[in-house]
């Protein structure tokens, strides 16, 4: 048997948590081995996506530069649907056109390869095709890794786990308990080719500019969260939904995007688009409340292993690069007393309190419960709004003082005053 | 032993499509792979290390990103890789292109000393022509063995090799001196999973650049002007029609499909009649 393989730190997966970590300790000088069972990086991953630039501040020189993007997004709305109906909000701001810009779309396949790139750069060691087994374990202490290849073993002196939502690392080290039907999504997505000029007159944008539009509502037999993403020559249409809801409702996720397909919102939106892709993921939505520990002895989890996803804002690959990142810099710290105990390690914790990271999902813990045992707020208000509006907008004779009064009929059937007063604070307490 | 194995990175033909409309290729977001063939025979000339000793380079001609299926090969275990790169190559058939990898393979040889098996596969999945190859090994004026299944046995000694090969009507079993060419089939051996020393080689690794500036090439052999093929025409093959889905209870689809397949079954059965 030859040498015994042995690094400063091992990397678990080369999404944006272990690639961003990857940069901040190769930079450092820190010798850096980042495995990735996908044949490259990026190949086994799933996006809407809506990449917000603030979180690479520290990890490139100028963002986006030569990152793969597809268009800055300067106009932003939401859709509350019904059946046959909806209910939007937007914002657009001329604001969001200047550099730097707020977010871009992209397309992770290219994304995560093109930051993969920069690791290698800075020095990180990248391989591919090859998965994690286990942790190797030592008195207590995480000493490295067992990949599926053969003389496969890795040493070091601490393992930063960023293998996303399944991570079975973090399971294996018994730092996070089976995930629950109701702490993830299943998430359906597709990418559907479109002329430039026409994604461009159907958004009401131009050439690198874009839009999104995130749904919810009614129309869903569900807690189900849909987007439709601008990309440069196609749009991304997904829908998640949380996976309890999927299997309680006996829903097939395949069947979900060709219902949202079918409303007269979105059909017209992409007529005559080409399906190019189709894709299908996991998204940890169970927020706060349902994260594993996030250091052992010897290990750190990052990303979406550490269920670090905001989903009310769909924000997840910043949280990842972030985590990422505040990993990397907890191992620089440290390193130098040469202490990787879990006691030590806790800095990083320490610092995503620090951070909007967990500051974030802290804020929203309740959320996901909330949703959950609150059907009402996604099945009927959604369609008192709808009602609502239709009522207000619909000229039929009827005086608006009556419609009024129907629309409070219709309040009062569906859900009754008291409820909706509790409903509207629960949600104040847990948004606000 | 001294094996050489030529390669040469292509986009996936698996994932590439037709666009109807125009009648091109969809190229776009199509990811470039090692040539399927050349992986196995990568693989045989590995193992052939293993059991003898000795040591595994490969070539490609192609642009630098070409590197990316040269450190494939690295991770299957090869001991070194060569990229020959020039402007000039742009546009070359497989009469320029076995020219150019010809020069570069002797540029190889003076390096590296000589090569007692060359190697590359069947054809390129991109061009399906099976043709450079046999081009390089006629410049050499070595043994050829086209479509390889089975290295029987390779005598160092002695200097020679058994060999079996696909033909259109079955197998065929050869012996040939030793340098010869042999061009291989997926059939050829089952591909190992490399160990992870290997990999952590080829993430580390450099690539030997060959160019114009250390290989002697002759321009009036290179690239799109010196090249004979012509393609006269191009066409874009029938839209296979989507196929037709029933739906019924279980009773009802057997009866549907019984419908439908019932008249070609009778068919086949009148002219096993016949026969
Ligand atoms: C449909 C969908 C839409 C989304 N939209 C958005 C959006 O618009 N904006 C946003 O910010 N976020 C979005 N997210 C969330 C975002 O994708 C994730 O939060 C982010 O990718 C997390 O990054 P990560 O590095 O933690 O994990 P991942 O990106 O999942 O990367 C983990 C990597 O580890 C590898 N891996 C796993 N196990 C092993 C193993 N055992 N050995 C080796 N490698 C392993 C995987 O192959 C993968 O490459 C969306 C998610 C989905 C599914």
């Amino acid at each position: 048997m030859s040498t015994k393989l042995k690094y400063d730190v091992i990397v678990v997966g080369a999404g944006p948590a272990g690639l961003a970590a990857a940069i901040v300790l190769a930079r450092a000088g820190v010798r850096v081995v980042v495995f990735e069972r996908g044949r490259l990086p990026g190949s086994k991953n799933v996006m809407g996506g809506v990449f917000y630039s603030d979180c690479m501040k520290d990890i490139v020189d100028e963002f986006p530069g030569g990152a793969p993007v597809e268009r800055h997004i300067i106009d932003q709305r939401i859709w509350i649907l019904d059946q046959d109906s909806s209910v939007g909000f937007n914002h657009k701001n001329e604001l969001f056109n200047q550099k730097p810009y707020n977010c871009h779309t992209v397309f992770r396949a290219k994304f995560d390869r093109w930051l993969a790139g920069e690791a290698e750069k800075a020095g990180a060691l990248i391989i591919n095709s090859t998965v994690v087994k286990e942790a190797l374990v030592e008195n207590g202490k995480v000493i490295g890794v067992k990949t599926g290849r053969p003389q496969g073993e890795v040493y070091a002196n601490c393992v930063i786990a960023a293998d996303g939502v399944n991570s079975l690392f973090a399971k294996s080290l018994g730092l996070r308990r089976k995930i629950e039907p109701e702490d993830v999504a299943i998430a359906v997505k597709e990418v559907i080719g479109l002329d430039e000029q026409i994604i461009n007159d159907r958004f009401n944008v131009k050439s690198g500019e874009g839009a999104t539009i995130e749904m919810t509502g009614s129309y869903f037999n569900g807690e189900a969260m849909a987007f439709l993403y601008t990309n440069k020559k196609s749009v991304s249409l997904g829908v998640g939904m949380i996976l309890k809801d999927v299997i309680n409702n006996k829903i097939n996720p395949n069947n979900l995007i060709e219902h949202l397909k079918r409303h007269p919102s979105v059909a017209p939106l992409i007529e005559g688009g080409q399906t190019k892709e189709f894709l299908a993921h996991l998204i940890p939505e169970g927020g706060y409340k349902a994260m594993p520990k996030l250091v052992g002895n010897g290990v750190m989890i990052a990303g979406d292993a550490a269920m670090m996803v905001d989903a009310i804002h769909r924000e997840g690959s910043n949280l990842a690069i972030t985590s990422g990142k505040l990993a990397a810099e907890t191992y620089i710290e440290v390193s130098e007393q040469g202490d990787f105990s879990k006691k030590s390690l806790s800095r990083y914790v320490k610092k995503l309190q620090d951070s909007f990271v967990l500051q974030d999902l802290k804020k929203y813990k309740g959320v996901p419960g909330l949703l959950q045992t609150n059907k009402d707020l996604l099945l009927q208000y959604p369609k008192l709004l709808n009602q609502a509006a239709f009522e207000m907008l619909n000229v039929d004779g009827t005086s608006k003082k009556d419609k009024e009064k129907l629309i409070w009929k219709n309040v009062k059937q569906e859900i009754g005053i008291g409820h909706l007063g509790r409903d509207l604070f629960k949600l104040w307490r847990n948004m606000g | 032993m001294h094996a050489l194995v030529f390669i040469k990175q292509v986009p996936d033909a698996s994932q590439v499509r037709v666009n109807y409309e125009t009648g091109t290729i969809i190229r776009e977001g199509v990811p470039a792979i090692l040539n399927p063939f050349e992986a196995h025979a990568v693989e045989e000339a590995v193992r052939l290390r293993s059991k003898y000793g000795g040591k595994v380079t490969v070539l490609t001609m192609g642009p630098p990103q070409a590197t990316e299926a040269l450190k494939e090969c690295l991770s299957r275990g090869a001991d070194k890789a060569y990229l020959l790169s020039n402007r000039i190559f742009a546009g070359s058939d497989t009469l320029a292109t076995s020219y150019a990898l010809f020069e570069g393979a002797k540029k190889i040889i003076e390096l590296e000393g000589e090569v007692d098996l060359f190697f590359a596969g069947k054809q390129a999945i991109d061009g399906d022509t099976a043709q450079t190859g046999p081009g390089i090994a006629t410049r050499f004026d070595i043994p050829l063995v086209t479509y390889l299944i089975k290295l029987d046995e390779v005598d160092f000694e002695e200097k020679r090799a058994v060999a079996t090969r696909l033909t259109e009507f079955g197998q065929e079993t050869l012996q040939v001196p030793l340098p010869a060419f042999f061009t291989v089939e997926e059939t050829l051996n089952e591909l190992s999973h490399s160990p992870l020393p290997w990999l952590i080689k080829a993430a580390r690794a450099k690539f030997e650049k060959l160019s114009g500036e250390n290989v002697k090439l002759d321009s009036e052999q290179c690239g799109l002007k010196h090249s004979p093929t012509r393609v006269k025409k191009a066409f874009t093959p029938e839209k296979r029609q989507r196929g037709e889905t029933l739906t019924g209870s279980t009773e009802e689809l057997v009866f549907k499909t019984s419908d439908i397949l019932m008249p070609f079954l009778k068919k086949d059965l009148q002219h096993g009649q016949n026969d």
